[in-house]
């Protein structure tokens, strides 16, 4: 499927470029809104990023897989980031991702049949002072327990 | 005891209660100086980078070079990744304006047009708080181009925000800046310092984010003020980051070497159920974890924790209490530095998902005697052959925990020693012609 970035979308790439001395660094930027426009980044996303920065797409490539918040194949509508690194841990951080893990049926990076959920754990979220915590996209949930993870799918839920 | 990075004062993180408090004086002080006097006063105030390897601020600007047509750059970094950390979205939430006064000074210090902030991806909310007080400082006339007329100067320089994607080793300042030109977040071989062959050729300077945001009250107050906090060799205070079985966690900025005991019966309200420590972690996952019983009368600053043989890192600091299952902590450990290793050195890539896979025997009871010293031995094998400290910080948890912990993983592991056979083909031998047989 061919991609091309929307005209406001193209606005928003060339304004990144006034703030560095070449294109290239405007890689991570552009491809955040690729994924934003598209759903996840296709090798289209690749191409029609390495065509307008002027890169090889091998080039774009290596960054899209080298950085974990770049997803090759559709994620769902929520995207649920389980933390269960030591600080999490130790506060229940792997109750809650066993819990979700079955409520939801999915594994790690799994995304549900109706394509509303997808599950990741996922490294130190900088909560260790709040935790355990999750993050639904690009919200923070903190101060959790089992059962307000519970309470926050099901909002999820209804409100889809 | 006053607060420097993270002061009491409601609404300090809007850029009017800033302004009023006195805000963005202390850059304009700085403006009135010769830049190698900035430089001087932060060596003599004794500020050390509070990024995990506790170097002398000053002493790294003096590094960029004086003479040379090249452009020159720093980098703010707010990366923050270690396990245990979580001190620079504080500062990016309640006190932006002093992070970006001070960045400012600090492009003056070193001569730098151009200020990159990088922060991490996840931290999508603090990118943007910053992104509004950056935004506000520039309408006000504090960054850009505006500064010459808000200040009086010729200098001027931008601030510009370098969103990351999920990567922990672009914390380590050379993958920080491959990352932010635009490439995978390798690490670079060293030496050429940055200060020489930084972003794209040119001088750059790395600090992290507390260690900027103290510089405006150095200015302010003086060197001879913050030197006299805390203590001598490491001066100022530290936002602690109490994780774990503490009854408050959070952030709690204190003068360096405060007790270690202090900070967290007193100030984190001690563990819960007043159950005994067994182990913290002092400094983020990375740093050399102490015994329960080797946390009193230590001070948390980088020469004391030194001398018990830890190191003060981030200053996250990580406590368990006396139910911890410490193979766990130790394989959940491993197994993140080996998803985050890059890849690029050998003995990190392999060694960190050995590790892994030895901790992961050990924890489904299937580990022997032979498992430990073959973890120390891997330690000690990645330990100083890799490009960055991605392979220290990896090594030292699995050498440290084990050592310090002996008997506890002693506990843990077969009791019977595995016989490896000397001879493979001869016991080969063996399986073909059945014992009997060669007897007979």
């Amino acid at each position: 499927m061919e991609f091309k970035f929307t005209q406001e979308n193209l606005e928003r790439i060339k304004q990144e470029f006034k703030k560095y001395p070449e294109k290239q660094p405007v890689v991570m930027k552009a491809l955040y809104i690729g994924q934003e426009q598209n759903g996840y980044i296709s090798n289209e996303v690749i191409k029609e990023v390495a065509n307008l920065l002027e890169m090889p797409s091998e080039e774009v490539l290596g960054v899209v897989t080298f950085y974990t918040m770049y997803h090759q194949k559709p994620m769902g509508k929520y995207h649920i980031q389980i933390c269960t690194n030591v600080s999490c841990m130790l506060r229940g951080g792997y109750e809650i991702w066993d819990n979700v893990k079955e409520k939801l049926g999915i594994e790690n990076m799994e995304v549900t049949e109706d394509s509303i959920f997808s599950l990741e754990e996922v490294e130190c979220m900088g909560s260790c002072g709040t935790a355990p915590m999750i993050a639904v996209n690009e919200d923070y949930y903190e101060n959790l327990s089992k059962e307000k993870v519970e309470e926050i799918l099901e909002s999820l839920k209804q409100t889809n | 005891m006053e607060k420097i990075v993270l002061p009491e004062i409601e609404n300090f993180h809007q850029i009017d209660v800033y302004v009023e408090q006195g805000g963005y004086k202390a850059a304009k002080k700085a403006f009135e100086q010769s830049s190698d006097d900035i430089i001087d006063q932060v060596k003599k105030s004794g500020l050390r980078g509070r990024g995990g390897a506790a170097f002398s601020a000053g002493l790294k600007w003096s590094f960029m070079p004086k003479t040379t047509d090249k452009p020159k750059y720093l980098c703010v970094n707010g990366d923050e990744s270690e396990p245990g950390s979580f001190k620079d979205r504080q500062i990016f939430e309640d006190n932006p304006h002093q992070l970006i006064e001070g960045t400012l000074i600090t492009c003056y210090a070193i001569g730098a047009k151009v200020a990159y902030v990088y922060i991490r991806g996840e931290y999508h909310k603090w990118i943007k708080l910053m992104q509004k007080a950056i935004n506000d400082a520039y309408e006000k006339g504090f960054v850009g181009e505006g500064m010459k007329e808000t200040f009086g100067t010729n200098f001027y320089c931008d601030i510009y925000i370098h969103k990351g994607a999920g990567a922990y080793i672009c914390g380590e300042e050379s993958s920080l800046m491959n990352s932010l030109e635009g490439k995978r977040g390798y690490p670079r071989i060293k030496p050429p310092f940055p200060a020489q062959n930084g972003l794209w050729g040119n001088p750059t300077t790395i600090n992290n984010i507390e260690t900027i945001t103290n510089i405006p009250k150095i200015i302010e107050n003086g060197w001879e003020w913050f030197a006299a906090i805390g203590e001598p060799k490491h001066p100022g205070t530290i936002l602690f980051g109490v994780s774990g079985h503490v009854n408050k966690p959070g952030i709690y900025e204190l003068p360096s070497g405060t007790l270690l005991t202090d900070i967290i019966y007193n100030y984190a309200g001690g563990v819960p159920g007043n159950k005994k420590i067994l182990c913290v972690i002092p400094g983020g996952s990375s740093m050399p974890p102490l015994r329960g019983d080797q946390i009193e009368g230590v001070k948390m600053d980088a020469e004391s924790l030194k001398e018990v043989g830890s190191a003060i890192g981030t200053a996250g600091i990580m406590v368990m209490d006396e139910d911890t299952d410490l193979v766990k902590v130790l394989a959940r450990i491993t197994q993140f530095y080996h998803h985050e290793s890059c890849g690029l050195c050998t003995p990190c890539r392999e060694g960190t998902g050995w590790m892994e896979k030895v901790l992961n025997r050990i924890l489904n009871d299937e580990g022997s005697y032979g498992d430990l010293d073959l973890l120390i031995s891997i330690a000690n094998n990645i330990e100083g052959n890799t490009i960055c400290a991605l392979g220290e910080a990896a090594a030292w948890p699995v050498r440290y925990m084990i050592t310090r912990f002996r008997d506890y993983f002693e506990e843990r592991v077969k009791k019977e020693v595995m016989i490896t056979v000397k001879n493979k083909v001869h016991s080969m031998r063996q399986t073909a012609f059945p014992l009997d047989d060669i007897t007979d």
